[in-house]
């Protein structure tokens, strides 16, 4: 049996009163363990692409199905149940809570999974690990430049060990070398085989990864692999 | 299709965390619309407290000076005729079954002047009686200074003054004269306060006999008084103007003086009640101000609401969160109100001289009132959290 795809979207659209589109019949299948690129200039309909991939949103005509459920059928209990459990996300602005040390922001990403506390500590402290930020645990947001946010940010996207990863601008906010170390940390994550899309409008940050898929107007206008292999594909489907 | 999501429940100490996070955020406004509710309750439980301190108190002096005591005065028959009672009044009350004690006034015609050389008009608001020696035992009272009328000065021109007769006579200590009409007269004694019979506060007593060698008394008491068996106040009081004086007992009224006293406690009621209105009020306001905070809450907080629906919250996670809020805003409020309530009926009654009574069923009702505030105020924000749409509410500026 072939593994399930992560995200797969069939003749997905998503349009608003007065005739809006924001998706024009998008089709779009995600293996486990790719790494792409969703890029467009903005108001290419890329961000709606993010809430529907991480059933924020649902569609309005077409299937979408994460991490091999159909998100058109689930209620929103369990819709929120798919994202505590497989979808990390990681946001332009961070949004971390103001006042609470990293350990804490980060430990929240289980909050909704069902984890003890102390589990939920003990495992952020890992995560932060995992994106190198041992020594400022205990930092509060103010106190950590926007590198050093994002970071936390993404340790609490990936604390719960979630098979996809959504990252919306991930590098948006920040400066050179920060952005370097945030994409190399995706990087690293997809190496250990998480599936992670990130969705910009930079195209030298598109042009890094493996897989790009163009938007425009709502519409995919080109999907494109380069030569770097693909991480691990087959393993892990289905859960 | 796969089928098996299931939310996770929070743990109750999860619930508790995360509802307190936007309290640590906004220590300020959370101390400020605490306070509303603070006051309320502590309004509350301190007027409950001291209406019961208060009430409490009353009744400990009501069982010290007892309700067994009945007077029977002297009036006006159906003529408009004053009454006389008989001068062996006393002896026929006594003859009752269950009278213990019985003891006699009787009002007497002379005026008191500070001294002679006051003018006889003035007088100083001080009315003179004859007092039988046991009067001071049978009602309970006890002397300030010197000493109560015994066998030989109730023969003697001398006289103890009630409390308020001293002071406005302005005599501190014992050995001073007055002049009762044109005699003067030693004034031997001064009675603290008689908390049963409050009209004798402003009486100076002479002995029987010396009323009726000096002033022309005619031995006919005036009042009455009678103690019995506590369970036979009743049967006493049905027969006790019969007794004094066949025939013309409507003339007489018969009154328990301690009534008066129990009354002073269901006066209070009405206060307490209109006090316990003014505590529901500005529990109410306060319970507006939290249900004020718990609105801008939600809105400054939307990108929260958003990022915890993308970590997983359903909708029921985030109006627990916010309903959990406002409970703890509102307990927070009543808990501090409790207290100052209670520290405040401590402090009064500690003034009063009383002992504090704050009622369990006060502070469980101000707890109580506090949850049911938490809730009420918290719904409708709650609610509105829930419903933001998670992109909308992340896109939230």
């Amino acid at each position: 049996m072939t593994p399930a795809p992560v995200i797969e979207l069939r003749n997905a659209t998503k349009s608003y009163p007065g005739g809006v589109h924001a998706l024009r019949g998008v089709n779009l299948t995600v293996q486990e363990g790719e790494l792409l690129a969703v890029v467009g200039p903005s108001g290419s309909g890329k961000s709606t692409m993010l809430n529907i991939m991480g059933t924020l949103d649902k569609p309005t005509k077409g299937t979408v199905e994460v991490a091999g459920y159909d998100v058109s059928g689930l209620s929103d209990s369990r819709l929120s149940a798919l994202r505590a459990r497989h979808i990390g996300f990681v946001f332009q602005h961070f949004h971390l809570a103001a006042g609470r040390d990293a350990v804490d922001n980060v430990a929240d990403g289980l909050l909704y999974a069902g984890v003890p506390l102390k589990e939920r500590r003990r495992r952020a402290r890992e995560a932060l690990a995992g994106v190198r930020l041992d020594h400022r645990r205990s930092h509060t947001p103010n106190e950590l430049s926007g590198g050093e946010k994002q970071r936390v940010a993404i340790a609490r996207a990936l604390v719960g060990s979630p098979r996809l990863l959504l990252a919306d601008e991930p590098t948006g906010a920040l400066d050179t070398a920060s952005g370097e170390l945030v994409m190399e940390l995706l990087h690293e994550l997809n190496a250990s085989g998480t599936t992670v899309c990130v969705i910009t409008h930079d195209n030298e940050i598109a042009d890094s990864l493996p897989r790009r898929v163009r938007f425009r107007d709502g519409e995919i206008v080109s999907d494109t692999r380069s030569g770097v292999p693909l991480g691990p594909r087959t393993e892990g489907a289905g859960s | 299709m796969k089928n098996d999501l299931r939310p996770a429940r929070l743990s109750p100490r999860d619930i508790l965390r995360v509802g307190a996070v936007g309290l640590r955020a906004r220590r300020a406004r959370v101390v400020l619309s605490a306070l509303g509710i603070a006051i309320g309750i502590a309004t509350m439980v301190a007027v409950v407290g001291l209406s019961e301190s208060s009430r409490a108190d009353l009744m400990a002096r009501l069982d010290r000076l007892g309700t067994n005591l009945l007077t029977a005065e002297a009036g006006q028959d159906a003529t408009g005729q004053r009454i006389r009672l008989p001068e062996n009044a006393v002896a026929m009350v006594e003859r009752i079954g269950p009278v213990r004690h019985a003891t006699a006034t009787a009002d007497i015609d002379a005026r008191i002047r500070r001294s002679d050389v006051v003018p006889e008009e003035r007088t100083a608001g001080v009315t003179a009686q004859a007092a039988r020696i046991d009067l001071l035992s049978t009602l309970g009272g006890r002397v300030a200074k010197g000493s109560w009328l015994n066998p030989a000065g109730e023969r003697l021109p001398v006289t103890v003054l009630g409390s308020v007769a001293a002071e406005r006579l302005g005599i501190t200590r014992t050995g001073e004269t007055i002049m009762m009409n044109d005699t003067r007269v030693v004034v031997v004694g001064i009675l603290q306060p008689l908390e049963l019979v409050p009209t004798l506060d402003r009486v100076a007593m002479v002995g029987f006999p010396a009323a009726e060698r000096h002033f022309g008394f005619d031995g006919h008491p005036t009042t009455v008084f009678e103690r019995s068996t506590d369970a036979s106040v009743e049967d006493v009081r049905a027969v006790l103007a019969r007794t004094i004086s066949p025939g013309s007992e409507g003339g007489i009224r018969v009154s328990r003086p301690s009534d008066a006293l129990a009354a002073k406690a269901a006066t209070d009621e009405g206060l307490t009640s209109l006090m316990l209105g003014l505590g529901a009020v500005a529990l109410l306001v306060g319970g507006v101000g939290v249900a004020n905070t718990m609105v801008i809450s939600v809105l400054e907080r939307r990108q929260e609401i958003g990022l915890r629906r993308s970590l997983g919250a359903t909708r029921g996670a985030v109006r627990l969160q916010f309903l959990t809020e406002s409970l703890l805003l509102s307990a927070l409020g009543g808990a501090t109100g409790a207290l100052l309530g209670a520290a405040a009926t401590y402090g009064f009654a500690r003034v009063q001289g009383w002992t504090a009574v704050v009622p369990p069923w006060s502070l469980a009702g101000g707890l109580a009132a506090t949850l049911l505030i938490g809730v009420v105020a918290g719904l409708y924000p709650a609610i509105r959290a829930s419903r933001l749409h998670p992109t909308v509410a992340l896109n939230a500026t």
